[in-house]
């Protein structure tokens, strides 16, 4: 089987994001950037799978600066056989994404595209899902466990008081929750076999795809949280406070 | 203007709370109808009607639905969109499944998670884990939404008096993309997690799955729901649908307890709307004594069987 994994390079979960002094966006000079970690489970499945033998080809794409060339060459390292980078300044939504991935499904013809449930920057949760309806797939969002039989695809989803499991015909769009595996760090010689991967790259005004984007940002903040931070010192003096102060017990 | 929402309910019955604060957001933006698709619904369509705000209940009952997959009920939704200017959806596990797709449907960019209306068009939604927010104007005309149930108070449950439509022609109920197999409901007495006016949660200083009883008779006493980290999820110490955070569940109650967690941004994304949040932990630089009002240096050990015995001495 054929799989396409797309990837996003995001700011570090581990850092906390700060708004430009101008307000117009989140400050990325200097700042640590990587892959989404959601994306980097959907690249670990697909090498895991294989593997198995199971998956003979994964091709990943990313759509951004030319930088995210960097983290094409992290899944290649991983395991992914080569890599394509759709190059724009502009930023995407997720709509627009799933009209570029669309594209190179069709021309790429795999089996099923397996990605990460959100990213890690912008939360959305949805180009998975339009993806899916632009193709006419069907769908397993939030997957914790995937098997893969002739044709069909059975999926363990999270939801909300539980886990589905589910049975789709393939071909289909996978999303992944974090806890599908644990994804490998690329050891020293990954790193060097990957740079030898092919990675194209094509401009997005080459493809000819109409993409508009229709989600304005009108502005950002910082979230401040207001507490008090009031340090006590036993359980007697916490159920006081609770009680007396905050009123909540 | 017309909204439609999307009822989210429960294998027995009963309308979850966030899909009462879906319908509160949606009173703000015009005249609100629900759907509600499903096999087998039972009272539900009386219940909906009930709900406070709601002018119309549309009634898809039809064996496709029964599992809410998100290839039918996208195709359903999308069949009735021409008659609305706001769809919205609760933001749980199958909101966020469904709404992306239909906007895949209508070549519409969905908006997710949001907290707060400021217009028609405008709205305010957490990114970067909460740690941002952001306001943001759609220019689509049709406006796909997903609410956060915490953001909303929910509607009454009483008061309403809909009319009740059956729908008849069925969209989207011949594909078959994906067929259900299981579902594996993690049973409890306790009250839900989304919508509890107590929380404690317990993360990787738990230590074991046994110790987490130490949560449980502390939450006996309060009545409270039990969350956890996700650490303490993944070192399988507790079930999945208890994590709280980011890629977990957003929870607002009264007072939230977070018993061995340190605090991490994407944890603190999940409890961010809590009135009162208290801290045990036994390192003082923990990140999440300055996310909590209260806090106790401590070893949880200690503090967790002290905060039973007392709490009961309190009743
Ligand atoms: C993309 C992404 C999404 C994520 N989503 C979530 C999410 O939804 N929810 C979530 O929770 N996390 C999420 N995480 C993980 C998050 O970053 C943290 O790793 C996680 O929250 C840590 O859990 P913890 O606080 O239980 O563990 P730790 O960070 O290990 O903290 C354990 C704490 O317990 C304290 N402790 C230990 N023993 C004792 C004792 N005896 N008495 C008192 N205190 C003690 C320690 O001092 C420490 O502060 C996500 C991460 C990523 C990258």
């Amino acid at each position: 089987m054929k799989v396409i994994v797309p990837v996003k390079r995001v700011v570090d979960s581990n850092i906390k994001p700060l708004v430009k002094s101008d307000g117009s966006g989140i400050e990325i000079n200097g700042v640590k950037m990587s892959m989404n970690p959601f994306d980097e489970t959907a690249v670990e499945e697909a090498v895991q799978l294989k593997e198995k033998n199971i998956v003979t080809e994964i091709i990943v794409i990313s759509i951004g600066e030319i930088k995210c060339q960097d983290i094409l060459r992290t899944a290649m390292a991983m395991g992914a056989d080569r890599g394509i980078l759709v190059t724009t300044d502009q930023a995407v939504e997720s709509l627009s994404v799933a009209k570029i991935l669309k594209h190179f499904v069709e021309k790429e013809k795999p089996d099923f595209v397996l990605m990460g449930k959100q990213a890690s920057d912008d939360d959305m949760n949805a180009t998975g899902q339009i993806l899916a309806a632009k193709l006419g797939w069907a769908q397993g969002t939030f997957i914790s466990k995937l098997e893969l039989s002739e044709g069909k695809a059975k999926v363990t989803r999270e939801i909300d008081d539980g886990q589905e499991i589910l049975e789709l015909t393939l071909p289909a769009v996978l999303t992944t929750d974090l806890r599908l595996n644990e994804p490998r760090y690329a050891s020293l010689p990954n790193i060097m076999k990957a740079r030898k991967k092919p990675l194209e790259t094509v401009a997005l005004t080459d493809l000819g795809i109409d993409l508009k984007n229709s989600l304005e940002i009108v502005s950002i903040k910082e979230f401040s949280s207001s507490r008090e931070s009031i340090i006590v010192d036993s359980v007697d003096a916490l159920l006081d406070k609770l009680k007396n102060e905050a009123k909540v017990i | 203007m017309t909204v439609l929402v999307l009822l989210s309910y429960e294998k027995g019955n009963y309308i979850r709370p966030i899909t009462r604060s879906a319908i509160t957001a949606a009173t703000k933006l015009g005249d609100v109808h629900v759907l509600l698709a499903g096999k087998d619904l039972g009272d539900l369509a009386q219940k909906a009607s009930a709900l406070s705000g709601v002018k119309k209940v549309l009634i898809a009952d039809h064996e496709a639905y029964a599992h809410m997959l998100a290839e039918p009920t996208a195709d359903l939704i999308e069949s009735l969109a021409d008659s609305y200017d706001t769809i919205i959806v609760p933001a749980n596990a199958e909101g966020k499944d469904i709404l992306p797709r239909v906007a895949g449907l209508l070549d519409i960019q969905p908006v997710s998670d949001i907290v707060e209306i400021i217009d028609t068009n405008t709205f305010v939604r957490p990114i970067y884990a909460g740690s941002i927010l952001a306001t943001v104007k759609t220019h689509d005309n049709k406006k796909l939404l997903s609410v956060r149930g915490t953001a909303f108070a929910p509607t009454a449950e009483e008061g309403g008096s809909a009319e009740i439509e059956k729908l008849t022609h069925f969209s989207g109920s011949e594909k078959t993309l994906s067929k259900f197999c299981e579902l594996k409901i993690s049973q409890s007495d306790r009250p839900e997690l989304e919508s509890a006016r107590v929380v404690i949660s317990g993360g990787r200083g738990m230590q074991s799955s046994d110790n987490f009883v130490l949560i449980e008779k502390v939450a006996d006493q309060l009545n409270a729901a039990i969350g956890a980290s996700r650490a303490a999820v993944d070192a399988g110490f507790i079930n999945n649908d208890c994590q709280v955070g980011q890629t977990g569940k957003i929870v607002a109650p009264e007072l939230y307890i977070a018993v061995g967690i340190s605090g991490a941004i994407q944890h603190l994304a999940g409890i961010k709307e809590s009135k009162v949040i208290v801290a045990i932990n036994k390192d003082p630089d923990a990140p999440i004594f300055k996310a909590s009002n209260y806090g106790i240096v401590g070893d949880l050990f200690e503090i967790l069987p002290q905060l039973e015995e007392k709490l009961g001495a309190l009743k």
